[in-house]
């Protein structure tokens, strides 16, 4: 063996340890998520069918699919408690205006990404110009959004174009249409963005907002693309939902409880939240990872109204496993920021 | 004049804003129904107001401290539905004696359990008090769950939340004077007051200052749990009921009401007469939509708009607009 390949093979080994050390937190994911469908797949009576994958992932893309919304401000130090209304808006919209003829479904579609492109937009304005915590801002406009759902659906009810909805929802030999809506946003947009010049100043704010403005990062233009992505993403979501449910419902509980389990699933998928570091890759494990929690409790036969007790156990454990560090400190100032 | 201007000097510019839009909002409010300045409406107010002004006490603490605490709404609901279950618990006798205490001490467990995974795991506030909150859901789903249990509030539980120990005062308010007077002791005139917004502005200097820092984020978070376990009892008495979701409206409006009243939501500034403008600030902007109600002008014109619609629209307005007069942060510069 000659000394350049015994070289090469060294760096390529470093290479493979610095790339595993920066993957972690999403195989980590990943694996728990294998681990707990596969417990899932076995005890299941009839086994994996293509239908249950289906209800799983349909289940799991809507959880997925806002987590991935939410990864974005919070690479960039930010938060967005917005996500689930834009979600619930999105739901009340669609079940409005995707309707009648493929031109005027095509068009409701268009309408309801336009509405959550617009309402991310106004988060990032407010956040970047206004110079607001983003946590206090999209809480604010969250309120605003459902209130404006409330407005389109005082009551539960709507409909939408039924080719559509059995788009949507159906399955492609075998692979679920949620799987390949959400390869569609990881391929179309997530890739794409993370590449651009404005993906990777998000990073760089995260990291350090000083840093990266000293860097030449256009900072504002970075920080308001994130927040119009997160609504972007959200009222993908909300479409989906739509083609799931048939209907829309302006319910804050949902829109709360998804705001808050895509944070959850954000950390889940190894993205910290102090921002800088993370992927919305990961996100899509993490949601999965909460919504596979139910379905073991029926499995296993535990009464599912147990089900936020086991979901909040999982959180727990999960920022938690992130304590083991502390071990590691050989300084106890680095414990304090 | 000079002794006017020097007077506003003392209160910063949030508390003199927020107050002044209690003003605004009261003769609004006036000028649309005359008795809306009648004192037995305004105490109402400051009756409802003073929930909120009980949960937003330990709200603050947390926020002054840079964390933030969203285990909130159900341990609001662990501390009224505990206080009503204590008489199944212990007895009709011991039960009744500690229903209060009970429910306080619960929600005080949840806060310890945020306060040891915050301080001491240097776990992130936010996902863990969010993990403590869907813990302590599912805890008392279970308690619901597994049998009928007691959910009527105590005699005492009544009293406390709707009867009037001095005639004209309400006991709530009663109850949020006394936390609000030992909450404006601490951050003014304790070590651990003046630590809590050091802490907020550097732990890590306070650190080395020889503080044990972890210790007085366990005890806000502790703090903050009871508080919110008190309102939950409050809460509980005021309704002379407990039920599952009772803690969920008041997430967004204590977090509002601290903010508004001028608290930085990063840590170590604000003070408590802030809090207790943004506390009135909320409750009236919430009763006065009532009164205006905006719905039927919709109406007139043939719209179908909910009146849930107008309270959450003007709510996030609201904020948004009084942090941009007040709340603007210093932009990044090389």
């Amino acid at each position: 063996m000659s000394v350049a390949s015994a070289v090469n093979g060294r760096r390529s080994r470093e290479a493979w340890g610095h790339w595993l050390a920066a993957q972690r937190g999403i195989l980590i994911a990943i694996a728990i998520f294998a681990a707990m469908f596969a417990t899932y797949g076995w005890k299941q009576e009839v086994g994996l069918t293509a239908s249950i994958i289906n209800t799983a992932s349909n289940k799991g893309a809507l959880l997925a699919l806002v987590a991935m919304a939410q990864t974005i401000p919070v690479l960039t130090g930010g938060l967005d408690l917005s996500v689930g209304m834009i979600f619930v808006l999105s739901n009340c919209l669609a079940a409005t205006i995707v309707n009648g003829s493929f031109l005027m479904t095509a068009l409701g579609v268009i309408g309801v990404l336009l509405v959550g492109i617009i309402c991310g937009t106004i988060n990032g304005l407010i956040v970047v110009y206004g110079r607001l915590q983003p946590i206090i801002v999209t809480l604010a406009t969250g309120a605003v959004y459902f209130g404006f759902a409330l407005a389109l659906r005082p009551e539960p009810g709507g409909s939408v174009n039924f080719e559509f909805a059995d788009i949507m929802t159906r399955s492609f030999f075998k692979v679920p249409s949620s799987v390949i809506l959400m390869l569609a946003v990881v391929f179309l947009i997530w890739i794409p963005y993370r590449r651009s010049v404005l993906g990777r100043g998000a990073y760089a704010i995260g990291s350090s907002e000083q840093a990266a403005y000293m860097s030449g990062v256009p900072i504002a233009r970075a920080k308001v693309l994130a927040y119009v992505l997160a609504g972007l993403l959200s009222s993908i979501a909300g479409l989906l939902l739509t083609a799931i449910t048939y209907s829309g419902a302006a319910k804050a509980a949902l829109g709360a409880d998804y705001t808050l389990n895509s944070i959850g699933a954000v950390v889940i998928g190894g993205t910290s939240l102090f921002g800088g570091s993370g992927s919305a890759i990961g996100s899509i494990f993490g949601a999965f990872v909460m919504r596979t929690v139910g379905d073991l409790l029926i499995v296993f036969d535990i009464n599912p109204v147990l089900q936020p007790l086991f979901v909040g156990i999982v959180l727990l454990i999960a920022v938690s496993l992130g304590s083991l560090r502390l071990l590691r400190i050989k300084n106890r100032l680095d414990l304090y920021r | 004049m000079a002794t006017m201007t020097m007077a506003l000097q003392r209160f910063d510019k949030a508390t003199v804003i927020a107050f002044g839009l209690i003003v605004v909002l009261l003769l609004v409010g006036a000028s649309i129904k005359p008795d809306f300045l009648s004192p037995s409406y305004l105490v109402q107010q400051l009756q409802l107001a003073s929930f909120l002004g009980v949960i937003a006490t330990g709200v603050m603490l947390v926020i002054l401290l840079g964390h933030i605490d969203l285990s909130i709404p159900w341990t609001i609901g662990v501390g009224g539905m505990m206080a009503t279950a204590a008489a199944g618990f212990f007895g009709p006798t011991v039960g009744v004696v500690l229903a209060v205490p009970f429910g306080i001490a619960c929600g005080t467990v949840i806060g310890l359990a945020n306060g040891v995974g915050v301080a001491y795991l240097r776990a992130p506030s936010m996902i863990f008090t969010l993990g403590m909150n869907a813990v302590a859901q599912g805890l008392m789903v279970a308690h619901t769950g597994g049998f009928a249990p007691q959910d009527r509030g105590t005699v005492f539980m009544r009293q406390l939340a709707a009867g009037r120990l001095i005639p004209g005062v309400p006991n709530p308010l009663l109850v949020w004077l006394a936390v609000g007077a030992a909450a404006v002791f601490m951050l003014t005139r304790t070590t651990l007051g003046r630590q809590i917004y050091a802490i907020g502005n550097k732990e890590r200097a306070v650190f080395l200052s020889g503080v044990d820092t972890r210790r007085v984020l366990l005890i806000c978070f502790a703090i903050s749990g009871a508080c919110a376990a008190a309102g939950g009892v409050l809460l509980a008495g005021w309704a002379n009921r407990s039920y599952q979701a009772m803690g969920d409206p008041y997430l967004l409006p204590t977090i509002a009401a601290v903010v508004l009243g001028g608290t930085n939501i990063l840590g170590g500034r604000g003070s408590y007469l802030g809090t207790v403008a943004g506390v009135i600030l909320i409750t009236l902007l919430q009763s006065i939509l009532s009164v205006l109600q905006p719905q039927f002008w919709f109406a007139d014109m043939g719209l179908n708009v909910p009146a849930e619609t107008f309270r959450q629209v003007v709510f996030g307005v609201v904020i948004i607009a009084m942090l941009l007069l007040y709340g603007r942060q210093r932009a990044v510069q090389g």
